[in-house]
């Protein structure tokens, strides 16, 4: 009987005795891939030989979605892109947006945007720490990070409305003022944060199986990295001082006083110190971001694109119709095409809009750091052993979610 | 492209926040090989030039390796397509970085639908290996000696290209392997 199912080249089964090297599939449901990834990988005994990713098992369209919605409906969708660092997606794309429209925000809404979006980049590090840590054996870390978290989620949660998908930011501004006292709320965290740090590194840092894990592995050169697109912390954990938020300012970045961390070891230690240094870099923007808060508006004005107040809406005729045809119909955009790069969590965020006039985009492409750090896996592996290629993914800081979009 | 009575121009529009360098960019390249491009254009604080698919790999590595140039980063590579009706119907955009000098460039390349062909610039850059994997997959734009060009999204038995605009949104054709 002869089956019907023709057997893509890749999954038939050869058999080969005398050979001792082995094919495994690593993943989907692996739980140190961090979420649906998987690998083929080729073994010869515990050595990896070769290591294929497969992605594509979360692709939900979201871009094809992007060009059936309103452009301030697109915000939504860019909160389940990278799910550990929403806000800095949906920075992302209202700053494109707003480039094409030519709209400059007032400025508490940038400083509100800088503050906020430190914050998430704390939240998404310690997300990384604390699973990183757990897939090379190391639990205790794990509660520390989340306890931590939970401090940040509960803040982004009392400005926005959403824990993980808050859509804070608005084309034009936010969606609305913080809350009575959210400035001490993040004293609060910030005056505790420090000490949080000093325990990871009490935890993991002086931890002699941490580091035999994690120094030597997974080595990237400096000049490789370049070459593979790498960015964000593996990029400068491979010595290469580059961040866009020094590169190419934007939100008025260039007015805070931070250091770029870089580390030369070019391996998985190299990442991880990068990261942790990271944190203390965003702990002090946000407290310049604090003292930076001055009264003001948070919304540009642009009536015909930012939603009016509800106040105005109920008292000017030309605000209710404004909100009207906002909801309704949208705003048109002016014919043009952005590429807008931001420092995300995990590396450089870009997006690409393309529009061709009207209220919908024609294009929507998101550069996730995730994507393309993925990509340099197969490079980074050669020649590890098994157990190596969970603390290489672990420092890669992958997020499915955006991979597969 | 930009006319006066746009929407949410209220404010004075403002200069780009990107320290790009378009016109002596743009004019290093035009001097030395005039040929490569077909098209310049500045909007919104970016360039764009427009490349002919023939000269693509070329420009790259000139964009690459010429001092004071130096874009040595590929930072994204996607595909467009202006619609089944329209010819040229595809592009793909290649969106450049310099590390070392912190500016940016965008190249195109515009495709009929009938030959959808275009050169790998894998070998200029290795990061474009599944960014192209990602535009064969969604637009089917074809790259000639691309190391291993599969579909990296979709499965691969996938029937059509999901980021068509003749590709409807939703469906209900069952999934099965053919």
């Amino acid at each position: 009987m002869s089956t019907t199912l023709n057997i893509p080249p890749q999954f038939e089964i050869v058999d080969r005795p005398l050979d001792t090297q082995m094919t495994i599939s690593m993943g989907p449901q692996h739980p140190s891939t961090h979420g649906v990834l998987r690998l083929e990988l080729v073994l010869d005994g515990e050595m990896v030989v070769k290591s294929t990713p497969d992605i594509g098992y979360l692709h939900t369209g979201m871009e094809k979605l992007f060009e059936y919605k309103k452009y301030q409906q697109g915000i939504v969708i860019t909160d389940r892109m990278d799910y550990l660092n929403p806000l800095g997606n949906n920075l992302a794309y209202v700053m494109a947006v707003e480039k094409l429209l030519q709209i400059e925000i007032p400025e508490r809404a940038q400083v509100i945007r800088v503050l906020t979006c430190e914050l998430q980049r704390i939240a998404s590090h310690l997300v990384w720490l604390g699973t990183h840590a757990l897939d090379i054996g190391a639990m205790t870390v794990f509660f520390y990070c989340f306890r931590e978290r939970e401090k940040i989620l509960n803040l982004i949660e009392a400005a926005s409305g959403g824990r993980l998908t808050p859509s804070y930011f608005r084309i034009g501004g936010l969606m609305m003022d913080l809350p009575a006292g959210f400035e001490r709320r993040v004293q609060q965290f910030q005056d505790a944060f420090l000490k949080a740090v000093e325990d990871f590194h009490k935890l993991l840092t002086g931890n002699r199986i941490f580091q035999k894990r994690t120094q030597g592995v997974g080595y990237i050169s400096a000049e490789d990295a370049i070459d593979w697109g790498l960015s964000g912390p593996c990029l400068r954990g491979s010595g290469v001082a580059i961040d866009i938020r020094r590169a190419n300012p934007y939100t008025g970045y260039e007015k805070y006083d931070f250091e770029i961390p870089t580390e030369p070891d070019c391996d998985v230690w190299a990442r991880y110190l990068v990261r942790m240094r990271e944190m203390k870099e965003s702990h002090k923007i946000v407290q310049q971001a604090l003292s930076r808060l001055q009264p003001g508006p948070v919304k540009a004005d642009a009536p015909k694109v930012v939603l009016p107040d509800r106040e105005a809406m109920k008292t000017h005729m030309d605000a209710l119709i404004h909100h009207f045809l906002i909801v309704a119909e949208g705003f048109d955009v002016p014919a043009g095409e952005v590429y807008h790069p931001i420092e995300a969590s995990k590396g450089e965020l870009g997006v690409y809009i393309k529009s061709t006039g009207g209220p919908k985009p024609a294009r929507v492409h998101f550069r996730g750091p995730s994507f393309v750090n993925l990509s340099a896996l197969p490079h980074m592996s050669r020649g590890a052993m098994i157990a190596d290629i969970v603390a290489i993914i672990g420092s890669l800081d992958i997020v499915l979610g955006e991979i597969d979009r | 492209m930009e006319e006066q009575n746009q929407p949410g121009t209220l404010s004075e529009p403002k200069a780009s926040q990107e320290n790009t360098a378009p016109s002596p960019l743009a004019s290093a390249f035009l001097r030395d090989h005039p040929e490569w491009v077909s098209e310049t254009t500045f909007a919104l604080g970016e360039t764009t030039l427009v490349i002919p698919r023939e000269h693509i790999v070329a420009a790259c590595a000139f964009l690459k390796s010429t001092p004071g140039l130096e874009f040595n980063f590929l930072a994204d590579l996607c595909g467009f397509d202006r619609g089944p009706e329209e010819e040229p119907r595809f592009e793909v955009n290649y969106h450049l970085f310099s590390i070392t000098k912190h500016h940016r460039v965008r190249l195109k390349v515009v495709l009929n639908e009938d030959d959808a062909h275009v050169p790998t610039v894998t070998g200029v850059w290795r990061t474009a290996n599944w960014h192209e994997r990602e535009t064969y997959d969604l637009f089917g734009v074809v790259f000639d000696n691309h190391p291993d060009l599969r579909r990296i999204l979709l499965p691969d038995d996938w029937q059509g290209h999901a980021l068509r605009k003749d590709f409807p949104l939703r469906g209900y054709e069952p999934y099965s392997l053919k």
